[in-house]
C-alpha cells in the first residue's frame, strides 16, 4: 500500500516514461493510496462521540490523553483511516475537534494514518482541517441545504486539498431508493467536477446505509438499494469511491454483537463486490465471511439481499435465530497467538518483548523437557538473549527494552537456580567436584567515596543480557576489596564507575594497585566524570594489561566481547594502547589556544557589578530552616526530563524525543512507565524529600574570600577565579564578585535529599526487577534536582524574597531564566569539593541535613543536591576553567592546606 | 515573454544559490542593516537579511546579478522571513508588506536587465515564501503537546500579506520553500488560492519545495516524502521538489523517488554538502555540480540550483553541466484506473 511502483512504458525514442493513475491518494504521516488491489479501506469508528460511549465520556471529562488510546487501539486493530467526530450538544465541537486533532498529531503511531473529519456542522469540519498536515477526508457535505451552500463548502474543502464524502441527501431529503441515490450522486458529481474543478478521484459517495430487519416491510430492501446504487455509481463515475457507515445496517440487532458482526460481514461481502471501497467499521470486530456458521450466514444473506422475505419471513427467522444466540460479552483480546508456539519460541518471544506474565511456567516446562536445568539457560534462554543482544547491537532495540528483557531473564533464572544448586550439591557429593566453569565473569564497582550507581547498574544489566556473569560490588568500594574479590572470583574483567571528580584519582590508584599485584585482566573505565582523554593520560599509563574507556552501556558489550576473545584481545589492546599513547602525546603537546594571565591580574579584572543601583535585601530570616517532609507530588512539575532520558541512553531534546523517528516509540513507553512509577511513589508514599536552607550575613574580606557570620561562629569561604585571558571588557569571574565589596550583604546555602529510595531499590532487587530498580534510582535523581529547583523558587519568591512576583514556567526554570544562582561546590563555578564541608557545617551537619559526606565528599544518599545561594541580579553561572600555579599556591595558603593536598583536590582544574 | 512551461520541456532550468551565504560574505554590520531609515530603531536588526532589500538594495541587486551572470534562469526574492510572524523577532511586523515589494523589485530589476541583454534566455523571478519560525503541527511547549504557538488563520493572514507584496512587486512565480511542517505549507497554499480568488486574476504558477531533514527520509513534522507530496498536490504546482538540510549526495534517493511519483515538474536545490564541524559548507562547486549532473542524466529533474553554502560559482558549474542534459519528461496522466 505504500510507495507507488511506477508503470514504465517504452517510447520510441528510448526514453522511459512514468504513468500516473488517477487513484484516490490520502496521507497522514504516511501515504494511503487506494488502488484496485486495496480491496477495502477500514475506517476506524470508535473516536466518535456519537458512536462510542467511552470516547464520549473521556472527551467530556477532558481526558484527551486517554481518549488518544482509543484512537491508538483503532490503528492497532487495523484501521487505515481514523474517523473523528465531536458532534454532541454538550460539547464545544470546534474546540474539542481542535484539541483532539492537535494532540493526535504528536502521536506518530496514530498520526501515520489519514484522518476523516466527521461532523454535521461545517464549522467543526473547517476547524479540523486547520489542524492536520496530511490529506484528509471530509465527512460529509451534501445538497441538503441547496446548491449554493454545497458549492461554498466544497470550495473550502478544495483549498485544504481534502477528499470529500458526499452524502446522498438533497433538498427533498435522504435518498432511500437506488434511483434517488444514483440521481443525487450524479448531480453532485457534475457540480463538483464541472463547476468547482474537483478531481473525480477525490470524491467519495455515501449512498446511505439504513437499518434492515426492523419489522417494517418498507425497510427490507434498504441493503439491496445501497448495493445496487453502488454498482450503478461505480459504472457511471468510475473514478469516484463509495463509502458507508456499516453498523447502521444491523441497528435492529443491537445488544447482540454475534449476529451484528455476521450481518456486517455478509453485507460487506456483497457491497464490496458491487464496488464499495471503504466503510466505517470497528476494525477489531469483523468476523471472516467464511467463518460464519452456515445457518446464520444463510439467514443474513436472505435478509440483506431481501430474498424469501415476503411478509418479513426471512427477517423473523433471523430474529428467532438471534434470540438463541447468547450475547457473549466480547473482551479485548491480546494477541496471544505466540502462546501456541513451542516452549523455546515462547521463551524467546517473552524475552524479546519483555513479557514476564508466563515466564515462570514456561521455564518450568522447559526444565522438565531438558535433561539438566543448566541446559535451559544455555539453550532457549541464551538463544533468546542472543537475539536481544543482536537487536540492541543493530540499534533495533533500546536500553529500556533491554532492561525489561533482563527482568524476564532474571525471573527465569530464579526458577532454575534451586535446581542448579541441587545438582551442584549432588555432583559434589558424588564426585567431589564442582560443576563446570560457566560464563565469563565481570566485576563491577563504583569506587571508594562515590555513591552513584545508575550507570553501573545499567552496564551490569546489559552485560548480563549478553551472557556474562556479573559480580556487582555496589558503591563506595575500596580498592583492596575490589581487587581481592576480583582475585577470589577469578573474574575475567573489572569495570569501574564514578560520577564525581575525586573518583578519577581513585581509579588511577586502582590501576597502580593492579600493576603492583601483577594482575593481567583488563580494566574498563566508565561513568559521567570519566573520559577517553583522562583514561589515556592518567589511568592507562599506570597499568599495562589493558585499560579501556567505555563511553556507555551499549559500547560495553562490544568491548567486553572483544576482550574475552583470545585472538581479538591482543590486537585490540595494542590498538587501544597506540591510540591512547597518541592522545596522551597530543595532550602533552597541545596548544590550548587559551592564554592564562597572572592571578593578580585576574583579580584586578574582577566582575564589576552595578552596586550603586542595587539595594541589598535582607532575607526573611537568618540561620537555618528545615523543611521536611516535602511531598514528592509537589515536586513532579519541576522535573527536567531530558537528563532522565539521557540516563537511559536516549539522547535528544525532551519532549521532541517522544516523537523521534527511531527511539520515539520506546521513549514514549519509558516516559509512560516513569509516570506510572511516579504515581506509585506518590500513592504509596515511597519517597519524600528533605530540604534544609540557611542565610547568613556575608562580608567580603579579600578578593576571593567571603566571611559568613553564623550564630556563634564565623566561617570563611574561599573561591577560585577564572584565570584565562579574556577579551577586553570581559571580567575574570569569581563567585566572590557577587557579594557587595564593602557593605554588609547576604548569602545562602541549601541541601535537598530524597529519602526512601534505598528501601525500594532493595525491594526491586529482591524481585529481580532491574528495570524498576534503575527506574526508581533515575527518578530519585530527577526528584532531587526538582527539589532544588522548587526550593530555589521558594527562596526567590518567599524566603529571601528578592523576586516576589516571579512567574516562570518549568521550561524557563530549566533554561535558568531566574534571578540569582545556586552553584554547588565541586562543580564548574566553584570546583573545590572541600568547601562542601563548610556548607554542611553551616546547615547543621548530618543531623539537620540527613546527608553523609564520603571521604571523596560525595553526598549519601546519592539523590542529594547542595549549593550556595547568590541573589544579585547580575550573578551568573560560569566555569572557572584552568587555574595557574600562582592561584593554587595562594588558594592553599588561604585554605591552610598543604600544597599537595590542594593539588589533589584541584587536579581537574590545574593546567 | 516565453511561458516557463515551454522552457521546462526544452531544458533543465537553473535556479539560483544561497542568498544568506552571499550576504554573510560581505559582512554587513548593524549600521548597514539599519541604513538611514532605521538608524534609531529600538532593537538590533543585524541578521534581518530581508531588511537589506530596503536599506542596501544595491547589495541585494548585486547578488542577484552575480547569480544571473552565473547562468540562473530563476532567481529567488530575498523574502525568506518577510512575514509579520517572522519579522516579530525585530519588531518589524509593520513593514512586512513593504519588504516583499522592495525585494521583488530588486530581483525584478536584475532579471529584466539580463533578459534585455539576451532575450533568448528569459529570466524569471520567484517570490520566496519561507517556512516561518512558528509551526502549526508541532508544539513548542514541553508539557503540552496539543498546544500551538500560532493558529492556521494567523499563518494564512501573514502569508497572504507576503503574497500581495510579492505580486505587487512583480514576481513571476511563487515558491513555497524549505517546508519542514506541511501544515504551514498548506496555509501558504490556502493563502495563495484565497488571494487570487479575491483579486479575481488567474493565479501565478506555484513552486513547492520541501525539506527532508535527515536520513530517515521524513520532514521535520514526520511525513514521508510521498505523504508530503500527497498533502500538497492540491496546490496544482508547476513543480515539486526538495531543498536545504541535505547535500546533493544525501538528497539523491529522495529526488529519485519524487521523480517517480510527481505528476508535475521536479526541482532540487541542495546545500553545498553537509556542514563541517564549524557549521561551514565546503563542498566544491565542481563536486556539487557533478552529483547533480548524475541525477539529471538519470532523468530525475527539471529545475536545479543550490541552497545553503552554495555560491555563484556553484551555480556556474551546475549550469554548465546541465547544458546538454535532457530534462525529465512529465509522466503520462492516465484517466482510467
Amino acid at each position: 500500500m505504500r510507495s507507488e511502483k511506477p508503470h514504465i512504458i517504452n517510447l520510441n525514442n528510448h526514453q522511459t516514461l512514468n504513468t500516473i493513475k488517477p487513484y484516490l491518494r490520502l496521507s497522514g504521516l504516511e501515504p494511503l493510496i487506494v488502488r484496485p488491489e486495496t480491496n477495502f479501506v477500514n475506517v476506524g469508528e470508535r473516536t466518535n462521540v456519537t458512536g462510542s460511549k467511552k470516547f464520549a465520556r473521556l472527551i467530556k471529562e477532558g481526558a484527551y490523553e486517554e481518549a488518544l488510546s482509543v484512537a491508538r487501539q483503532q490503528v492497532e486493530n487495523g484501521a487505515q483511516v481514523l474517523d473523528v467526530n465531536m458532534d454532541d450538544a454538550l460539547l464545544d465541537g470546534v474546540q474539542a475537534m481542535t484539541t483532539f486533532l492537535n494532540l493526535l498529531q504528536s502521536e506518530p503511531d496514530i498520526a501515520k494514518i489519514p484522518v476523516m473529519i466527521d461532523s454535521s456542522k461545517f464549522e467543526i469540519i473547517e476547524a479540523g482541517l486547520k489542524c492536520v498536515q496530511g490529506k484528509c477526508i471530509v465527512n460529509s457535505i451534501s445538497l441538503k441545504e441547496g446548491e449554493e451552500k454545497f458549492t461554498e463548502q466544497a470550495i473550502i474543502c478544495k483549498k485544504f486539498g481534502a477528499a470529500v464524502i458526499v452524502m446522498a441527501f438533497d433538498e427533498v431529503g435522504q435518498a432511500d431508493t437506488k434511483e434517488r441515490k444514483v440521481e443525487i450522486c450524479q448531480r453532485a458529481y457534475t457540480i463538483l467536477t464541472e463547476k468547482i474543478g474537483y478531481a473525480p478521484q477525490d470524491i467519495i459517495f455515501d449512498p446511505n446505509i439504513f437499518a434492515i430487519a426492523t419489522g417494517i416491510e418498507d425497510h427490507n430492501n434498504y441493503a439491496v438499494d445501497f448495493i445496487e446504487a453502488t454498482r450503478e455509481i461505480k459504472q457511471r463515475m468510475p473514478l469516484t469511491r463509495v463509502s458507508g457507515g456499516v453498523s447502521n445496517v444491523s441497528f435492529s440487532f443491537r445488544g447482540n454483537d454475534h449476529v451484528r458482526e455476521a450481518i456486517h460481514s455478509v453485507f460487506l461481502y456483497h457491497a464490496i463486490r458491487a464496488g464499495m471501497d471503504m466503510g466505517i467499521v470497528n476494525a477489531g470486530q469483523l468476523v471472516i465471511y467464511d467463518d460464519i456458521e452456515p445457518a446464520l450466514k444463510k439467514l443474513c444473506e436472505d435478509v440483506i439481499l431481501n430474498i424469501n422475505n415476503d411478509d418479513n419471513k426471512a427477517t423473523e427467522q433471523l430474529i428467532t435465530f438471534a434470540e438463541t444466540v447468547k450475547a457473549k460479552g466480547k473482551e479485548i483480546v491480546k494477541d496471544e497467538r505466540w502462546r501456541k508456539e513451542s516452549v523455546e519460541d515462547r521463551i524467546a518471544h517473552a524475552l524479546i518483548h519483555g513479557i514476564t506474565e508466563h515466564i515462570d511456567a514456561d521455564t518450568e516446562e522447559a526444565r522438565v523437557k531438558y535433561p539438566r536445568p543448566l541446559d535451559v539457560i544455555e539453550g532457549p534462554l541464551m538463544a533468546g538473549m542472543n537475539i536481544v543482544g543482536d537487536l540492541f547491537g543493530a540499534g533495533k532495540m533500546f536500553l529500556p527494552q533491554v532492561v525489561k528483557c533482563a527482568r524476564v531473564m532474571k525471573r527465569a533464572v530464579a526458577v532454575l537456580t534451586p535446581y542448579i544448586e541441587e545438582e551442584k550439591a549432588n555432583n559434589l557429593k558424588k564426585d567431589g567436584v564442582a560443576a563446570d566453569s560457566g560464563p565469563a565473569k565481570i566485576l563491577l564497582a563504583t569506587v571508594k567515596g562515590d555513591v552513584h550507581d545508575i550507570g553501573k547498574n545499567i552496564v551490569g544489566v546489559v552485560l548480563g543480557c549478553n551472557g556474562y556473569e556479573i559480580i556487582d560490588l555496589g558503591v563506595m568500594v575500596p580498592a583492596d576489596k575490589i581487587l581481592s574479590e576480583a582475585i577470589k572470583h577469578k573474574v575475567d574483567m573489572i569495570g569501574l564507575s564514578g560520577l564525581i571528580t575525586p573518583s578519577l584519582d581513585e581509579m588511577v590508584h586502582i590501576s597502580k594497585e593492579m600493576k603492583r599485584l601483577k594482575m593481567n585482566i583488563p580494566l574498563m573505565i566508565g561513568g559521567a566524570t570519566t573520559s577517553r582523554m583522562h583514561t589515556a593520560v592518567k589511568i592507562a599509563p599506570e597499568y599495562d594489561n589493558g585499560v579501556i574507556h567505555v563511553l556507555d552501556a551499549s559500547r560495553s558489550v562490544t568491548v567486553a566481547g572483544t576482550l574475552l576473545n583470545k585472538e581479538q584481545k591482543i590486537t585490540y589492546l595494542e590498538d587501544i594502547k597506540k591510540e591512547y599513547n597518541q592522545l596522551s602525546q597530543d595532550f602533552g603537546n597541545r596548544n590550548t589556544g587559551k592564554k592564562s594571565i597572572p592571578f593578580a591580574e585576574a583579580q584586578q579584572n574582577h566582575a564589576k557589578l552595578d552596586w550603586d543601583n542595587t539595594q541589598t535585601l535582607k532575607p526573611t530570616f537568618t540561620g537555618t530552616k528545615i523543611i521536611s517532609p516535602v511531598s514528592v507530588e509537589s515536586l513532579i512539575p519541576y522535573i527536567d526530563w531530558q537528563p532522565f532520558f539521557i540516563t537511559w541512553e536516549m539522547h535528544g531534546k525532551f519532549p521532541a524525543i517522544l516523537e523521534d523517528e527511531i527511539v520515539g516509540t520506546e521513549a514514549k513507553k519509558l516516559f509512560e512507565d516513569a509516570k506510572e512509577m511516579l504515581r506509585e511513589i506518590t500513592e504509596g508514599k515511597w519517597l519524600e524529600a528533605r530540604a534544609v536552607l540557611g542565610f547568613w550575613p556575608a562580608k567580603k574580606t579579600a578578593a576571593d574570600s567571603i566571611k559568613l557570620t553564623a550564630d556563634k561562629k564565623e566561617v570563611s569561604l574561599e573561591f577560585l577565579r577564572q584565570q584565562s585571558k579574556k577579551a577586553s571588557g570581559q571580567p575574570n569571574f569569581s563567585l566572590a564578585d557577587f557579594i557587595h565589596p564593602n557593605q554588609e550583604d547576604y548569602m545562602g546555602a541549601f541541601s535537598v535529599t530524597i529519602q526512601g529510595t534505598e528501601k525500594q531499590v532493595e525491594k526491586f532487587e529482591a524481585q529481580q526487577d532491574d528495570y524498576k530498580k534503575i527506574m526508581i534510582q533515575a527518578l530519585s535523581d530527577r526528584l532531587a534536582e526538582a527539589a532544588a529547583e522548587w526550593l530555589h523558587q521558594e527562596v526567590r519568591t518567599n524566603y529571601w524574597g528578592y523576586a516576589p512576583h516571579e512567574k516562570l514556567d518549568n521550561t524557563s526554570l530549566i533554561k535558568e531564566e531566574y534571578q540569582g544562582i545556586r552553584p554547588a561546590p565541586g562543580y564548574p563555578a566553584c570546583p573545590d569539593h572541600t568547601e562542601k564541608i563548610k556548607l554542611f557545617d553551616l546547615l547543621g551537619g548530618e543531623t539537620a541535613t540527613e546527608i553523609k559526606l564520603t571521604e571523596s565528599l560525595a553526598m549519601y544518599p546519592a539523590s542529594s543536591i547542595c549549593g550556595w545561594y547568590f541573589g544579585h541580579h547580575e550573578s551568573k553561572y560560569f566555569g572557572v576553567g584552568k587555574i595557574g600555579r600562582d592561584q593554587l599556591e595562594d588558594y592553599a595558603k588561604r585554605k591552610k592546606m598543604s600544597l599537595e593536598e590542594a593539588e589533589k583536590w584541584l587536579s581537574p582544574v590545574l593546567e | 515573454m516565453q511561458d516557463i512551461r515551454t522552457l521546462l520541456n526544452q531544458r533543465i532550468l537553473i535556479i539560483d544559490g544561497a542568498m544568506g551565504t552571499m550576504i554573510q560574505k560581505q559582512k554587513p554590520e548593524e549600521s548597514d542593516y539599519r541604513g538611514t531609515r532605521f538608524a534609531d530603531w529600538h532593537k538590533d536588526v543585524k541578521g534581518n537579511n530581508d531588511l537589506l532589500s530596503i536599506t542596501q538594495p544595491e547589495m541585494i541587486i548585486g547578488i542577484h546579478k552575480a547569480y544571473l551572470e552565473a547562468g540562473a534562469d530563476i532567481i529567488e526574492t530575498n523574502t525568506f522571513s518577510s512575514t509579520t510572524i517572522a519579522q516579530a523577532d525585530y519588531d518589524m511586523q509593520s513593514i512586512a508588506y513593504e519588504l516583499n515589494v522592495a525585494s521583488a523589485k530588486c530581483a525584478r530589476a536584475a532579471a529584466d536587465e539580463y533578459t534585455a541583454k539576451d532575450p533568448t534566455k528569459p529570466r524569471f523571478v520567484a517570490g520566496a515564501i519561507g517556512p516561518l519560525n512558528k509551526t502549526l503541527s508541532l508544539s513548542p511547549d514541553v508539557n503540552n503537546p496539543g498546544y500551538r504557538a500560532v493558529t492556521f488563520d494567523e499563518v494564512v493572514e501573514a502569508y497572504e500579506e507576503q503574497i500581495s507584496g510579492l505580486v505587487d512587486g512583480g514576481v513571476d512565480l511563487l515558491l513555497i520553500e524549505t517546508i519542514f511542517d506541511t501544515l504551514n505549507a498548506k496555509a501558504a497554499i490556502y493563502a495563495i488560492k484565497h488571494y487570487f480568488e479575491k483579486k479575481g486574476t488567474s493565479p501565478l504558477p506555484i513552486m513547492i519545495s520541501g525539506t527532508i531533514t535527515d536520513a530517515s527520509g521524513r520532514t521535520l513534522s514526520g511525513q514521508t516524502l510521498e505523504a508530503f507530496y500527497v498533502s500538497v498536490m492540491h496546490a496544482d504546482p508547476i513543480s515539486i521538489g526538495l531543498n536545504c538540510a541535505l547535500g546533493a549526495n544525501e538528497m539523491r534517493p529522495h529526488i529519485e523517488e519524487l521523480s517517480n511519483i510527481a505528476s508535475c515538474y521536479t526541482s532540487a536545490y541542495p546545500n553545498a554538502g553537509l556542514p563541517n564541524a564549524f557549521g561551514e559548507y565546503d563542498e566544491l562547486p565542481s563536486e556539487t555540480a557533478a552529483i547533480i549532473s548524475e541525477w539529471a542524466q538519470n532523468g530525475f529533474v527539471n529545475i536545479v540550483g543550490g541552497c545553503c553554502g552554495t555560491t555563484p560559482d556553484h551555480i556556474r558549474h551546475i549550469a554548465r553541466l546541465m547544458e546538454n542534459v535532457k530534462p525529465r519528461k512529465l509522466p503520462l496522466m492516465e484517466n482510467e484506473i
